[in-house]
């Protein structure tokens, strides 16, 4: 776990940093999580909606092979092209060629993971192109250089006063003014241009129909559609896991996904693109990237239904209190912790760690993924793959040899009241984290087995 | 070749068929409350008319709506004397289109959604690029939930684009603030239409 | 009823008060309880650090103590649901299973088994119940507010028995405190704010007592309080059922 980049735990002492920046940050995203309770207990189905949503993508995930090639066979009835993916290398040369095709130097994209998890943006930049990111809290982290750190809401550890800095220096805005619904209007003139002036857009996709050949995205703010209808040339791109079975499907995953992720029945906009606009060009990336290696995982692949909304990281109580950022990896929170070892395990050994392996997010979770227990396996196999650290090894196969013989737990525990001093031991920084903030309980006269044997003789 | 390769991976790795679960139970047939309807649709920042005759679009438009320089009316009933000739191009000739008054097929009762396809609006972009968007939708044509709508109304796609639209654009990026007209259009109207007798 | 009683290991060695209310407590509800002595651990230390396949020593060892029993209990929910998750034992899985399948918590053992129904306890107080996770949501002790379902709660049904106590409302009724095994030092500083914000939900709330169904939550939430030099006190919750 010796990296460049600093862990989850450092990052987030340093969030920690800022006290009441902490509490503003919890609390805004626990005030969405109630939004998301308050409209899912308006649906008396909701639990059995979740049950059915992950039924249908443990159906996908069995039959993906063949959903893939229906999906295939009917895009490309509808007029789209179709190009397969293996990983994020091969995706964004497949965008940079379309590109290049174009000759463009400049077009939008509108929300999606899967470009940020392939690092589109920077490839495309190192090849003279700039993209211009479109959803507004997307665009606001582009401006400031950063990674989005929530998939669905991209600046949540803004503050508008440095929003409202950063709209001054790019869009020249008038300084000292933050007031959300000016900056929005500002960045909707920004933007207006962009769409217009592009010939190209790229779009993310939340569901793609097998079915049909159709692809769903859906937005708030109508900025998916505005790039993609402008456009000569409407490029998709998607993970291989956003297939669903049937029309009638997104029935189901429309009612949950919004109000799942913000609290909101349903986003403005749910578009269905099924055919590309007359003259128009419609390219699909279908991409791997990992994918079918976490398909095997029988333990992992449950994984793949995520429909990205976000919930889990809303109700994280540890993601909350340090930022997405901390987890240095495209999708932050409890599903980007178990989606990330699978894509590199050394470089995210320490994400499955940073959970209390509380429960929240595979309750909040509307396909179910069983996030926790995930987040435990994930821990039993990066250990088992050497990717512990030395001194955490040590300190538990230490811990083992005395919680395995009574006689050596007696005396280690008659000595020194063991427990609490073999844990922060582990850590081994030369100093003891437990006590940084917190003090330990006094050591009793006598411990229970001693009392027992005093007080209830055999 | 990435497909053969990635489609082998899949193959061998995904694991058993598991059946497709049962939807009919969450149906709610014949049971849309156009009440209910309206009463989403305002919670997200729309504003519903209940209308007798396309008539009363006008007076409506006139009353609500100031500074309007360009209109589109998709039938010449709901506004006479609307642009014309506003179809041709690539969709930028829409740039300056102040109101769009378009048909919705249905509209949907728990979430204040409504289908909108391309064969109605002819131009994709019209309902996101103009500034202020209105639907007609006659009141009949509530369904219950998400369900009904694709299994009773929409269970085939019928055109290259359809999109679900509830309410106007929107934002709460910067700070969870809900500020409407992001991108699209900044304000939704709904003409709710029951004919008169 | 044979029951044989499991004490955690950093129960046994800090809060042995604990256990002897629980042995107290089922004792005065007629149970017949036995402490086999010579246990340790249920392994979960090493487990939730990903090193549950060096568990195989404590596990044997659990097997070994409990298996003769006709329920095995313990005051932390956390524990028994490792055991109920994670006990396995080659040779011995049938013996593993029957502890697994009789291991519980203690006030679901009082509420589910025993089906207690009043206590001739008194608490004049302001009681926070802090709903430790795993007791919680691993083995259902009470109703998750993530959950679109109807609520319950198996140590409030228990409190409520208890003459003079006061429950408080919390503004976040199942919130991880942020104790988390290693996670408390493993990831100190957000282990210790969840702790302090847990905290001040109570305090907030005018909690005079902190109460839980297990101690590894109540000892980080202590710690706190004791640096805080607070006045507000964290009790098991069998040190509650048992008071008179």
């Amino acid at each position: 776990m010796e990296h460049q980049h600093k862990e989850h735990a450092l990052l987030a002492e340093d969030f920690n940093a800022n006290e009441p920046r902490v509490n503003w940050h919890d609390e805004t995203l626990w005030w969405i999580r109630q939004k998301r309770d308050k409209i899912a207990w308006s649906i008396p189905e909701w639990e059995e909606l979740r049950e059915t949503a992950s039924r249908i993508k443990h159906n996908v995930l069995g039959n993906l092979h063949d959903y893939l090639l229906e999906f295939e066979r009917k895009a490309q009835e509808n007029g789209a092209i179709v190009h397969w993916a293996a990983n994020a290398d091969e995706h964004n040369k497949i965008v940079l060629q379309l590109l290049q095709e174009q000759g463009v130097k400049r077009m939008v994209k509108s929300k999606s993971m899967l470009t940020e998890e392939c690092h589109l943006n920077p490839y495309l930049a190192e090849h003279g192109i700039e993209v211009v990111d479109t959803d507004l809290g997307e665009r606001i982290v582009q401006l400031a250089k950063e990674p989005p750190s929530h998939i669905v809401l991209p600046c949540i550890h803004k503050k508008k006063e440095e929003i409202g800095e950063l709209f001054h220096e790019h869009l020249g805005t008038p300084a000292g003014n933050a007031d959300p619904k000016f900056l929005t209007a500002a960045a909707r003139q920004h933007l207006r241009k962009e769409f217009i002036q592009s010939r190209v857009a790229i779009t993310g996709v939340n569901f793609a129909v097998a079915e049909t050949g159709e692809m769903v995205v859906c937005t708030n703010e109508g900025n998916a559609d505005m790039g993609a209808h402008l456009a000569d040339v409407h490029i998709a791109c998607m993970g291989i896991e956003k297939i669903i079975p049937q029309r009638k499907h997104l029935g189901v995953f429309l009612r949950l996904l919004a109000r799942s992720a913000t609290g909101q029945p349903i986003t403005t906009y749910s578009s269905h693109f099924r055919s590309p606009k007359a003259g128009q060009q419609l390219h699909i990336v279908l991409v791997d990237n990992g994918r079918s290696r976490q398909l095997g995982r029988e333990d992992f692949r449950n994984s793949l239904k995520c429909i990205r909304c976000g919930a889990c990281m809303n109700t994280c109580p540890v993601y909350r209190r340090s930022g997405g950022h901390s987890y240095h990896n495209a999708i932050a929170g409890p599903i980007g912790a178990i989606l990330a070892p699978n894509l590199d395990m050394k470089e995210y050994a320490d994400l499955p760690f940073a959970s209390t392996l509380c429960g929240s997010c595979s309750n909040v979770c509307p396909v179910k993924i069983d996030i926790h227990q995930q987040l435990y396996k994930w821990r039993q196999v990066i250990t088992q793959e050497g990717h512990a650290k030395k001194t955490k090894a040590a300190g538990m196969h230490a811990m083992n040899i005395v919680l395995s013989k009574p006689g050596l737990y007696k005396t280690a525990g008659g000595v020194g009241r063991w427990v609490m001093r073999t844990f922060p031991a582990v850590v081994n920084n030369g100093m003891n984290p437990w006590f940084k903030q917190r003090e330990m309980p006094a050591p009793p006269k006598q411990s229970f087995a001693d009392w027992y044997k005093k007080n209830r003789p055999e | 070749m990435s497909r053969e390769s990635i489609l082998a991976a899949i193959k061998n790795n995904q694991p058993d068929h598991q059946a497709l679960p049962d939807l009919h139970t969450f149906r709610r047939p014949n049971t849309g409350d156009p009440a209910a309807f309206k009463k989403v649709v305002e919670t997200l920042g729309g504003q519903v008319f209940e209308i007798g005759s396309y008539t009363e679009i006008q007076p409506l438009i006139a009353e609500h709506y100031t500074d309007l320089n360009k209109v589109v009316a998709i039938q010449d009933s709901y506004l006479p004397g609307a642009a014309t000739q506003w179809e041709t191009g690539d969709g930028r000739q829409l740039e300056d289109v102040d109101l769009a008054i378009i048909p919705g097929q249905f509209g949907v009762a728990e979430n204040g959604a409504i289908w909108i396809t391309e064969n109605e609006v002819k131009v994709r972009v019209l309902p996101f690029i103009t500034q202020h968007l209105a639907v007609v939708v006659a009141a009949k044509d509530i369904l219950a939930t998400m369900h009904d709508a694709y299994e009773e109304r929409i269970v085939r796609p019928e055109s290259g684009f359809g999109v679900f639209i509830a309410g106007p654009s929107k934002t709460a990026d910067i700070e969870q603030s809900l500020v409407l007209g992001a991108h699209g259009a900044k304000s939704l109207t709904v003409f709710l239409y029951t004919p008169k007798p | 009823m044979k029951v044989g009683l499991f004490i955690p290991c950093y129960i046994d060695q800090f809060y042995p008060q604990v256990g002897i209310a629980t042995l107290s407590l089922l004792e005065k509800l007629g149970c017949d309880v036995v402490y086999p002595q010579g246990q340790t651990c249920c392994g979960q230390p090493m487990a939730n650090s990903g090193f549950e396949h060096l568990t195989h020593g404590c596990n044997e060892l659990f097997v070994n103590h409990f298996e003769n029993f006709d329920y095995i209990v313990a005051p932390s929910g956390s524990c028994v649901l490792h055991i109920k998750d994670h006990l396995h034992v080659d040779g011995k899985e049938q013996a593993a299973t029957h502890i697994r399948q009789r291991i519980y918590e203690l006030a679901e053992f009082l509420t589910d088994v025993l089906k207690v129904d009043n206590l001739k306890a008194k608490f004049p107080h302001k009681v926070g119940i802090h709903q430790a996770c795993h007791g919680q949501r691993g083995l259902g002790l009470a109703q998750m507010s993530e959950l679109v379902a109807a609520p319950f709660s198996k140590p409030q049904q228990l409190l409520n028995m208890v003459e003079g106590l006061e429950l408080i409302e919390l503004k976040r009724s199942d919130e991880c405190c942020g104790f988390g095994g290693t996670f408390c030092v493993f990831e100190e500083a957000v282990s210790v704010k969840m702790g302090k914000d847990r905290i001040a939900d109570h305090v907030n709330n005018g909690a005079e007592y902190i109460t839980g169904n297990d101690v590894s939550c109540l000892m980080h939430l202590e710690g706190i309080l004791r640096r805080q030099n607070s006045n507000v006190k964290v009790l098991h919750i069998a040190e509650i059922l048992n008071s008179i």
